[in-house]
């Protein structure tokens, strides 16, 4: 795997001196989950009820948001030619930048997401089962992302159709990431959850490098 | 100040018969033949649109073979693409230079991508040729075209490949560093380098072929 690594911390080097995506998601995030308690009512009971639906949604968008430009940047600057000729492979180099991507915005995603679950009044027994179900579920947001991220890479205003193309690919992931937490707070295990969610990322991680790759080999030509 | 020797892998000749690219519906060129052996240098004619910069691109494996065969010592590259790419350098129109990070880390992530050993004696070196070394700590968006221009020419001194290929590579450079270049494909030819170039100036070459592309475009090969 030459390269790999010098890729993945070129990418959150990169985003951390850009100071971009990554502060600009979680922004977005604590902003959009803040915004239910004044649009639905500060009734604790209700949000208590849609709390873990409300964080994985708000994740998803946010983790959505930073996408459009996780191979565009590259291919505008002419650096993807440069990777699609270098010894890794383009599907290694897909990782690379899912991986980039995932610590640069899904990580701090993680790491507020007990925060606003406070602010929801979630139950506490459902935290850890929040932060381990997007910390299993976040990997395949990236992934399958890339695809779309990849399909749109040449357009100029790629972001919408972006949406439209990995929205739809996202529902076993929130349904199951907030099937977790409403499992624990109900008194159940969240073991089958986190399992389908780890299955989820492990089949992302298997397709979505493949299927990028030969997008990005279409938009490279 | 020379750059440390490379290993290139085993000589071979590169070899092009009957090349044809398809861009849309539109056929760029056909009937295309060339042969670039260990040292020699191939020189891209042509008019703007005539087809270079595309079979440049194709070469580099970018673009897909319409028809005929792109060949290693006989035998065609697409039976081995991971070997082909790891013969190539390509240098385009665009620098993919950062602007964030300095000039020393870009050359430097180019080198890690490529798998380099031995960087700080090849960056030294080529920082050394193209008269980088002032600019080293300096962000990529502080520079001027033609140091940005350098900067990505840099590539091309610290990536060991055998096969270079080379669009415009002195669009906004000075009269310096056309020498600079100039002397640094001449260095890499008799290290046994391959070169494949489309310039519209003169780069002072010896004992090189130039190929015409209005010989072969779609229209009037028909």
């Amino acid at each position: 795997m030459t390269g790999f690594w010098a890729l993945v911390r070129r990418d959150v080097l990169l985003a951390i001196r850009q100071g971009g995506a990554g502060t600009m998601a979680v922004v977005f995030f604590v902003m959009a989950v803040t915004l239910f308690p004044l649009g639905v009512g500060p009734e604790i009971e209700v949000l208590r009820r849609i709390s873990s639906g409300v964080i994985w949604v708000a994740a998803l968008l946010s983790c959505l948001l930073s996408l459009d430009r996780l191979f565009q940047a590259d291919f505008e600057d002419g650096s993807l030619d440069i990777m699609a000729l270098s010894p890794l492979p383009l599907w290694g180099v897909v990782i690379a930048k899912c991986l980039a991507h995932w610590i640069t915005t899904a990580l701090p995603l993680i790491i507020v997401a007990p925060v606003l679950a406070i602010l929801l009044n979630m139950p506490a027994a459902g935290f850890p089962a929040l932060v381990g179900a997007m910390a299993l579920g976040t990997p395949a947001l990236s992934l399958i992302g890339a695809i779309g991220a990849s399909l749109t890479v040449a357009m100029r205003r790629g972001g919408v159709l972006l949406s439209l193309l990995v929205l739809p690919l996202y529902v076993p992931v929130i349904i199951f990431g907030s099937g977790a937490v409403d499992a624990v707070v109900g008194g159940y295990s969240a073991a089958p959850y986190l399992m389908i969610l780890g299955a989820l990322a492990l089949f992302a991680l298997v397709l979505s490098p493949v299927a990028s790759a030969g997008a990005l080999r279409l938009a490279l030509a | 100040m020379t750059l440390p020797t490379q290993d290139f892998g085993p000589a071979g000749s590169l070899t092009g018969t009957k090349l044809a690219v398809l861009r849309g519906e539109r056929m760029i060129f056909r009937d295309l033949d060339f042969r670039l052996d260990p040292g020699g240098a191939i020189v891209l004619k042509g008019p703007n649109g005539a087809g270079k910069s595309t079979l440049l691109r194709m070469v580099a494996g970018f673009l897909p073979v319409a028809d005929g065969t792109l060949a290693w010592d006989g035998t065609p590259v697409t039976e081995n693409p991971d070997e082909h790419r790891s013969r190539l350098c390509y240098l385009g129109h665009l620098d993919a230079v950062k602007p964030v990070f300095t000039v020393g880390e870009n050359i430097d992530f180019w080198a890690r991508t490529a798998g380099v050993t031995d960087i700080e004696a090849r960056m030294a070196a080529v920082l050394a040729r193209f008269s980088l070394e002032e600019l080293i700590d300096q962000p990529a968006r502080f520079l001027s075209a033609g140091q940005k221009r350098r900067t990505a020419l840099a590539r091309l001194g610290v990536t060991p490949a055998r096969i270079w290929l080379l669009d415009e590579p002195t669009v906004s450079l000075d009269t310096a560093s056309v020498g600079a270049l100039a002397a640094l494909i001449a260095e890499h030819r008799t290290k046994g380098g391959m070169v494949m170039i489309a310039t519209h100036i003169d780069l002072g070459f010896t004992d090189y072929q130039e190929l015409d592309l209005r010989a072969f475009t779609g229209r009037t090969a028909a």
